[in-house]
């Protein structure tokens, strides 16, 4: 048992060895809960009726550990809490809460395992079951994966109905009545005699009383809050600048600190000479840190100024110094060495080639940084036996455990404070720039230290979206598409992410092929493989992560097939797809888009379609081919959801998601020469400008049978959608992202 | 040196002539609403008013401000926001919110100057602020709004 369990605490399991290991290491500590957080240190008189809801005499505080970057997890994480506690959102106060392993993302691993989201049979379902084991043994804190909807949807609703029936039988025992005659309402308790008694005036009782835990949650048709439009609790303070970030940081005899790393990712400084920062004003130290050197002054602007002062001697990457070897290196892993996986496999498709293929293509996709708006930042106090991080962080116990080995301390001893993020899509799921933050405020003990990136430093330490190649074939016959073989190289995004948590990563990665091999079609001769490329230039998970890219690659092969057969883009589609809430997405949009009428000339229109986390989504994209360019008119997008909690932040991600997708694909690139990235701020780097976004126009599908999130599925279909209408009013293939290599955009 | 800044006189002493507003504001006076984002005027999300134009901060060094100074914190407040910081409450238009308070600082100067802007005169006027998440299909309808709330206004 000993060895099987180091086995699988320490290893990411992210493909077929989590049935292995999930099985072998059983659930005989499976159903053992971990223990509240909030009872340590709790004020007498404060109870904390389940990790997620703190009641004192001054406020009901909702606890909402999911990050949130925008996406909206703190509202939605307080919505859920609160439609079963009875309280409205302006009654509570969220709060990100600590570190804790009671927070553990259970939605994460069950799209860790290699089954289909349309199969729900028993096999499947009692494989993801097992594969929660490790992720929960981890303590897997994370934010990520479209999961905050699908983890938090009856954790979150349970704790505040174990809330509400632990108020009501604290409220009984003081006012000596049943608890079954108790009513609740908008954050009161009414008794029989219509009294209202305020929750916060139930704390001390109810810290008293036993959580009462046999609750049944309220079904969708007497809810009050989800389901109909919310008004998120941030708008107002993101409106007025009064919503605080990390970078806005502000503590008493805080310094201000800016960093010099090489740009050469991960390789050493050899050595550097900080004379004249040193003698800048407002310097205060120069600090070296792994892979660079720090400088403290006492405002960002003359720590930045200082940095740039600094004369560094650098030493090479061990990855490709140019992009000519990194598409080198794709290129030559479609070996049977190199395969990774063939989940999809059905047919014949070597004899249906035999004779050779109607189309023959091979797509890419470029890295991608991340690049959100608010640069890399956190504020760190050291003192000998307590550290305090203030920084945004989807892996809040990845950066606890980080800075414990650090500083040496224990990791009850590092208190990480959750800021407001400005923006992620996989960039908060990294914690370097917290561990540097922690080396420079250990060279000023008791003072603190906020690191704040500059643009140029947050994109070239960026650990971009993988690089990915594909290589497509098929067959149509009939009109018909009659064999479809589709191989995708990449190198292992979480095996380099992982990696650098020190926890190695076993199994195929489930990354390299989705939004690839688990499509809903049923295509006679039908097969997907994936192919390890080795280790490139250190890659991590960027918003939809490896369907980004295979979304793409997946569906343009599709439609050219299609086109070869001279069959409707739609219909083909339709006619090959199996999965019911799979095809109402595409033909909501087909509706919706009037498609099949008849367009000007020079326009044209392009579908696609892809699922990803769970979520079907189809796209069409209209397009004119103008005298300034390909201009982008209107986008109709349909997703199926399960169910929509808030209509109003549902529509503005789905159209967020596509702008992310269509963007990226037409104008961005990170690439590398001499080992560093050429692209290190937005005039070399940039997606969608306002000029160029389309009108963009969504559906809602509640059809599907679970609920998840929307905060990735609508990128992988969006580059797709896009190149097949370039396709319709021009006549041109697009096979490389991004477009504007190709083509001009208005 | 002297600079008003949201109605307020400040005396500055012992700052770098070349040090841009932006850090002035942030650093110096606490006043973190105008974000540093590309620090090269290419995101916008610095953006404030000099003399009641909209300008990056981060592109102006201290010495060379020409007139007061009014940030996002100086146009409204959450108890009385200006009509822009109405229209993208109602509107929701933020997701993250880091670009919003130069979204917001632009789209102010655009309605001053053009109460009632034609689709084109938003795209130009709007289109050197990024925003990462893609909120530009709020950001256009809140300025239509807001436009529409100040024309009944007046």
């Amino acid at each position: 048992m000993g060895r099987v369990k180091t086995i699988a605490r320490r290893t990411f399991l992210i493909g077929s060895a989590a049935i292995a290991g999930g099985v072998a290491f059983g659930v005989w500590r499976f159903h053992a809960p971990h223990a509240n957080p909030l009872l340590d240190g709790l004020p007498k008189g404060a109870a904390a009726l389940t990790p997620y809801v703190l009641i004192t005499e001054g406020a009901i505080t909702l606890i909402t550990p999911r990050a949130d970057s925008g996406q909206g997890a703190v509202s939605v994480q307080a919505a859920l809490i609160a439609e079963e506690l009875d309280v409205d959102l302006d009654q509570v106060e969220p709060d990100p809460g600590p570190p804790s392993p009671a927070y553990w993302n259970t939605a994460l691993s069950s799209d860790a395992v290699p089954f289909r989201a349309t199969n729900d049979g028993w096999l499947a379902e009692t494989v993801r079951d097992l594969a929660d084991a490790p992720m929960k043994f981890l303590g897997m804190q994370v934010t990520g994966g479209s999961t905050t909807v699908p983890d938090g949807y009856d954790k979150l609703r349970r704790a505040g109905a174990v809330a509400r029936e632990t108020l009501k039988a604290a409220a009984a025992k003081v006012h000596g009545v049943a608890a079954r005659d108790l009513r609740t309402d908008r954050g009161a308790l009414i008794l029989p005699d219509g009294t209202r008694i305020r929750y916060q005036s139930l704390a001390e009782a109810a810290a008293a009383t036993a959580p009462v835990t046999d609750v049944a949650l309220r079904g969708p048709k007497s809810w009050r809050l989800l389901g109909k439009p919310m008004q998120r609790i941030d708008m107002v303070a993101k409106s007025t600048g009064t919503q605080a970030y990390g970078i806005d940081m502000d503590l008493a005899d805080m310094l201000h600190a800016a960093i010099r790393l090489n740009p050469a990712q991960g390789a050493a400084l050899r050595g550097f000479d900080a004379a004249k920062a040193k003698a800048m004003r407002g310097v205060q130290k120069v600090v070296e840190i792994p892979g660079g050197v720090a400088v403290i002054a006492d405002n960002t602007w003359r720590a930045m100024q200082a940095a740039q002062a600094i004369t560094c001697d650098w030493a090479p990457t061990p990855y490709p110094p140019g992009m000519d070897g990194h598409w080198q290196a794709l290129s030559d892993s479609f070996t049977e060495d190199a395969q990774d996986s063939r989940w999809r496999d059905v047919g014949d498709v070597d004899a249906a080639l035999e004779s050779g293929a109607d189309v023959a293509v091979e797509y890419r996709a470029p890295y991608l940084a991340h690049a959100p708006l608010e640069p890399l930042n956190a504020t760190v106090r050291y003192t000998p036996g307590r550290t305090d991080i203030w920084t945004g962080t989807q892996v809040p116990r990845f950066v606890q455990a980080n800075a414990a080995a650090i500083t040496g301390q224990d990791a009850a001893h590092v208190h990480v404070h959750a800021q407001m993020i400005g923006g992620s899509f996989g960039h908060r799921l990294e914690d370097t720039a917290v561990r540097h933050a922690t080396r420079i405020a250990m060279a000023v003990p008791g003072r603190p230290v906020k690191l704040t990136y500059s643009r140029e430093e947050d994109m070239a330490q960026d650990f971009p979206r993988q690089i990915a190649m594909a290589r497509g074939r098929g067959r149509v016959a009939d009109g018909r598409v009659t064999a479809y073989d589709l191989g995708i190289a990449i190198p292992s995004v979480l095996a380099s992410q992982m990696g650098r948590q020190g926890i190695p990563a076993a199994g195929p990665d489930l990354q390299i092929v989705a939004g690839a091999w688990d499509q809903p079609f049923a295509v006679p001769h039908y097969r997907v493989t994936g192919y390890r490329a080795p280790a490139l230039a250190p890659v991590s998970s960027w918003r939809a992560v490896g369907a980004s890219t295979n979304g793409f690659f997946h569906d343009c092969l599709l439609d050219e097939l299609i086109h070869a057969a001279g069959a409707d883009p739609l219909e083909e589609r339709l006619r090959l797809c199996t999965h019911a809430p799979s095809r109402r997405v595409l033909e909501a949009v087909g509706e919706m888009s009037g498609w099949g009428t008849p367009l000007p000339e020079r326009r044209g229109r392009g579908v696609a379609f892809c699922l990803s986390f769970g979520v079907p989504c189809a796209q069409v994209v209209e397009v004119s081919d103008t005298q300034d360019g390909i201009r982008l008119d209107r986008v109709y997008v349909a997703a199926d959801v399960g169910r929509v909690l808030d209509p109003v932040n549902f529509e503005g991600l789905v159209q967020g998601g596509v702008i992310f997708g269509l963007g990226h694909a037409m104008h961005a690139a990170t690439t590398y020469a001499d080992g560093t990235t050429e692209q290190r701020n937005f005039d070399s780097y940039q997606a969608m400008r306002l000029s160029q976004c389309p009108e963009i126009l969504v559906r809602g599908l509640e059809t599907a049978a679970q609920i998840r999130g929307i905060g990735e599925p609508t990128v992988p279909p969006a580059p797709a959608a896009l190149a097949n209408a370039i396709f319709a009013a021009t006549g041109k293939r697009l096979r490389e992202m991004p477009f504007d290599r190709a083509v001009t955009f208005a | 040196m002297q600079l008003t800044v949201n109605g307020t006189a400040q005396e500055l002493d012992d700052i770098d002539a070349d040090m841009p507003l932006l850090w002035l504001l942030r650093d110096v006076l606490n006043i973190k609403g105008p974000k540093y984002g590309c620090g090269i005027g290419q995101c916008g999300a610095c953006t404030v008013h000099v003399a009641g134009q909209a300008v990056r901060s981060c592109q102006i060094p201290v010495a060379d401000v020409w007139g007061p100074v009014t940030t996002i914190e100086g146009l409204g407040t959450p108890d009385a926001p200006h009509p822009v910081q109405a229209a993208w409450i109602e509107t929701q238009v933020a997701q993250c919110g880091y670009c919003q308070s130069g979204q917001i600082m632009q789209a102010a100067s655009l309605l001053s100057a053009t109460p009632d802007p034609a689709d084109a005169e938003i795209d130009a006027a709007m289109s050197g602020n990024l925003c990462r998440c893609g909120t530009y299909p709020r950001i256009r309808a809140a300025v239509k709004a807001a436009a529409r709330a100040m024309a009944e206004e007046t």
